[in-house]
């Protein structure tokens, strides 16, 4: 194979972090990770840290779960797959709650939800299992960036319409509120996620003429 | 695809769980004396924030040793017991327990040069467990502060009785109504608490469960430390009268 001559940063290799920013993002092309997308985006902090936890459980994996590759039997892949998963989200777990306890408290059950991301499954499915450890590893990052980008705006709205403050900080003035502007409750309920997610995936294809299908 | 025999198969998978469950429990041994110790230091700051002070993390333990005078449990009679370890009592544990066995720790701090005492608390939300610590003013009967803390109440709706905004509400309010009857404090669905009331307040809108979980978990709590509060208060008549004055002029300034 022609693997050892070809640079860390060709251009395929690049591709693989920056197609799923766009072109195959996992929330908005793929519908993938929207349960946790729901779950987590009432505020932009918890979803700026569930998206680093994703990054570092998504990399790690897809990078065990490649060296792995050649000696996982096919018929209990699915299995090894989650077992990884799984152990990488204790792992951070624990992590977190040793060295950054105030995090770890405001993320507290999502930390367990990152099993269930089927991002990350079907990542190591479709693509650790075929590919080389680096390859995996950037590929690991750039859907973790991907979907993070969307959980990230998705939580900027639905803070800034439903509660008023981004990050936890006032943004709407008082003197709005005078007026008789009132935060949007409805906003900060799951169902607001999906409409968001939506404008998103609309905006999205709107600009993007190749992921219009044909019929 | 290559195939693999069921003898590859289990010792594969045999292999696999052998090491995953020693990485695991590496981990778990090595960092839990961290854990343990964030703990610790965090119900520390929750009860240092029930009597309105400020702390971080890293200066938590001093605060602590400085403002917190003394901690002891008592039981639901009133009576007190100082053989247990008051910060170590897992709430959880001792309220199944049924209630003439249950070791109710308190927590004694001194600021301002009074006493408050303070009471944690313990029940549940809509997702999972709530708890908290209320502290009661020298006249054993207003509320000094409250801090409160869920494990995963939704955020923007239930999580927010963790917030200042909502805990600021219990200033000043009594458990115990003009009879020295306790009364505790109600939540009230949104906008429905008369701002006069020294007993009300409104709840959470949109987080209706938990602020019912709070109002139950103060009402079980509050009322296990009745006849102990109601002991010391025999004991310091005098105090109860001029207490209640300065809180009539407490809130006769907050109107104006």
């Amino acid at each position: 194979m022609s693997a050892e001559k070809e640079p860390l940063f060709s251009s395929k290799n690049i591709k693989l972090l920056t197609e799923p920013l766009n072109d195959s993002n996992p929330i908005t092309v793929q519908v993938l990770g929207i349960c946790s997308a729901l779950a987590v985006t009432v505020k932009v902090k918890p979803a700026f840290v569930m998206a680093v936890s994703v990054m570092v459980v998504m990399a790690v994996s897809n990078v065990v779960i490649s060296l792995l590759r050649k000696t996982v039997p096919p018929r209990i892949r699915i299995i090894v797959q989650l077992v990884v998963i799984a152990s990488m989200v204790i792992l951070v777990d624990q992590v977190l709650k040793a060295f950054l306890f105030d995090i770890s408290k405001q993320l507290s059950v999502f930390v367990g939800l990152i099993i269930t991301n089927c991002i990350i499954m079907g990542r190591l499915e479709a693509f650790a299992l075929s590919n080389k450890p680096w390859q995996s590893f950037l590929d690991g990052i750039g859907n973790a960036a991907g979907y993070g980008i969307i959980l990230i705006i998705v939580a900027f709205f639905r803070e800034l319409l439903g509660s008023g403050t981004v990050w936890g900080f006032k943004v709407i003035p008082e003197s709005v509120y005078d007026f008789g502007y009132e935060n949007n409750g409805l906003m900060i309920l799951p169902p607001m996620a999906l409409i968001v997610v939506g404008v998103i995936i609309w905006v999205q294809r709107a600009k993007n003429k190749k992921l219009v299908e044909s019929n | 695809m290559r195939s693999y025999s069921n003898t590859y198969i289990f010792v594969f998978s045999a292999i696999m769980v052998i090491i995953v469950a020693a990485i695991l429990s590496v981990a778990a041994m090595t960092l839990q004396p961290f854990q343990k110790k964030n703990v610790e230091i965090n119900k520390k700051q929750n009860i240092l924030t029930s009597v309105n002070i400020e702390s971080t993390a890293k200066d938590a333990e001093a605060l602590y040793e400085k403002y917190i005078l003394e901690s002891f449990t008592i039981s639901s009679k009133g009576e007190i017991n100082n053989e247990v370890d008051a910060f170590n009592i897992d709430m959880k544990k001792e309220l199944a327990k049924p209630i003439e066995k249950q070791n109710l720790p308190i927590f004694i701090s001194s600021l301002n040069d009074s006493k408050q005492y303070i009471i944690p608390v313990y029940g549940k939300g809509l997702w999972g467990p709530i708890w908290g610590y209320v502290a009661l003013g020298d006249d054993l009967s207003t509320i000094y502060g409250a801090n409160f803390a869920h494990k995963g109440e939704t955020p923007g709706l239930g999580a927010e009785i963790d917030t200042k905004d909502f805990q600021i509400k219990f200033f000043g309010k009594q458990i115990f109504n003009e009879e020295g009857q306790f009364v505790s404090i109600s939540i009230l669905k949104g906008g429905a608490a008369d701002p006069n009331s020294k007993y009300e307040i409104d709840g959470i809108s949109g987080g209706t469960i938990t602020s019912n979980g709070v109002d139950d978990m103060l009402k079980d709590c509050l009322s296990s430390y009745e006849s102990y509060l109601k002991s010391i208060k025999q004991l310091t008549p005098e105090m109860d009268i001029e207490n209640v004055s300065e809180v009539v002029s407490e809130e006769s300034q907050v109107n104006n």
